[in-house]
């Protein structure tokens, strides 16, 4: 359950924030977080920061989520077999 | 970072290796429908060892939600005062009477929304319409509502309520290890992303109380191998502990103000599962002071039977007690497209994972993904 993506805060004011997502800037709370500031790592879960992310580890998860996206490109999986990408926010499922 | 210390295939070997020497069939509990569908996505099943598997629990929200819950939400949702906004995976579970998506289709106003905060500002901008949000999830998701209220009560709203059936983990954990009609369970995979919230130290009762290992994991797949290989030496060495393999986003406290808010808005309160009935302070309530926000008062709901779609059995499902191919309706009369129960619906539901990945599949893309993963790696 509980999907949530790790995203890099850009801009910040009072409790409203920008979060850049794999290239999509979206709208974030950071009421969960109030020691967030641009420049950190956040995990986002239905519109809302939830937690601080170690800004390396953070850097680890990212790179190696594009190193499977780019394996994935490189070889095809076989029929069925989903990306280990987290999926680009859409509206509702972020729970 | 755990992943970044030990190659996939080394712990591939290692969590053979450890299960060999158990000499015994062992199982483990993840509670949580994200891992449910991370470990299809990506193979585990197909390269554990055979006497070790992975089952899934109560951790989908959409899954765990009683069905009389659901049909208190689309009958809500279809009266012609209300605007129900909700999350996405909501919108296609079967109900008595259609979906929520049927009740839209037929001209109710049901919205999907991305953030609680997106129902507010419904509100808002309708005074004449009565909007409610349908609050369903666990921990992680609960502070959302929580923050909605607040909001609401902060601008006066008056044509905002929720109708709340959030769950807590810990109780149904507990719920399961405390049945007579139970699975075998040796341990825990625990819920990342609830436990960013909890805090590792939430599950020491039931590593204490129940003698039961508890792990807490994250969701890419060496995240997960790892986890699932602590769970395995801990029971090969006789040993019961709580590990948290998540540490980058889970602290042994929590989140303070996530907490915090949960405290100000919710009290637990015993709650319905579905599959599991009614579990002791397992659910979160509107506390009094707050009770003008609560939907099922608001519009005077009254109790409904909570009965299972004829012949579904998500609630053994959840419970661990059954896999989906043992449903009748798996597969035939319960697909994707046309779902009859909720863990056929969401996303993240066990047997929308069987169905998509289902073992001859999952057999040889795990093996198929696990070598990609194993390339990236060297």
């Amino acid at each position: 359950m509980c999907l949530a993506v790790p995203a890099k805060l850009m801009t910040h004011n009072g409790l409203e924030g920008v979060v850049d997502l794999h290239g999509t800037h979206l709208p974030v709370n950071t009421m969960l977080t109030p020691d967030a500031q641009p420049g950190d790592w956040l995990l986002i879960h239905a519109g809302f920061a939830i937690e601080k992310l170690d800004p390396q580890q953070a850097g680890e998860t990212w790179a190696l989520l594009r190193d499977l996206a780019q394996a994935a490109t490189k070889s095809p999986a076989p029929s069925g077999t989903g990306a280990a990408t987290p999926a680009p926010p859409t509206q509702g499922d972020r729970r | 970072m755990n992943m970044g210390t030990r190659p996939i295939p080394e712990m591939l070997r290692a969590l053979h290796a450890s299960a060999a020497g158990l000499g015994r069939p062992i199982a483990f509990m993840e509670v949580c429908g994200t891992h449910t569908t991370s470990a299809f996505r990506c193979g585990l099943h197909s390269v554990m060892p055979e006497n070790v598997r992975l089952i899934s629990g109560p951790g989908c929200p959409v899954c765990v939600t009683a069905q009389a819950d659901i049909d208190e939400l689309i009958d809500l949702g279809s009266r012609g005062e209300v605007t129900l906004c909700t999350y996405g995976d909501m919108l296609r579970v079967p109900g008595k009477r259609g979906s929520l998506e049927k009740a839209r289709g037929d001209g109710a106003s049901i919205e999907v929304v991305y953030s609680s905060l997106d129902a507010v500002r419904l509100a808002q901008s309708h005074p004449h319409r009565q909007v409610v949000f349908a609050a369903v999830g666990f921990e992680t998701t609960a502070p959302a509502t929580a923050a909605a209220v607040c909001a609401a009560q902060k601008l006066g709203l008056d044509n905002f309520t929720v109708l709340a059936s959030h769950k807590l983990i810990l109780p149904a954990m507990r719920a399961l290890l405390s049945a007579t009609d139970r699975p075998k369970i040796n341990g825990f995979l625990c819920p990342g992303h609830v436990s960013v919230i909890i805090g590792s130290d939430a599950y020491r009762c039931i590593v204490e109380e129940f003698n039961t290992p508890c792990v807490i994991g994250g969701f890419e797949p060496g995240l997960l191998l790892s986890s699932l290989l602590c769970l395995t030496e801990m029971v090969a060495a006789g040993r019961v502990g709580l590990v948290n393999q998540y540490p980058q986003a889970v602290r042994p406290h929590g989140n303070p103000h996530a907490q915090a808010l949960l405290q100000e808005v919710f009290e637990p309160g015993d709650a319905r599962w579905r599959g599991m009935g009614l579990i002791p302070m397992s659910g979160l309530f509107l506390r009094q002071r707050y009770e003008r926000f609560n939907a099922a008062r608001r519009f005077s709901l009254q109790p409904v039977d909570d009965r299972e779609p004829p012949g579904c059995i998500c609630g053994r499902v959840i419970s661990g007690l059954a896999l989906p191919p043992e449903c009748k309706l798996f597969g035939r009369a319960c697909t994707p497209v046309q779902p009859i129960g909720p863990c056929m619906v969401s996303s993240e539901g066990t047997c929308a994972a069987w169905f998509k990945y289902g073992p001859q599949r999952a057999s040889a893309n795990g093996v198929a993904r696990l070598q990609q993963l194993q390339e990236v790696r060297s």
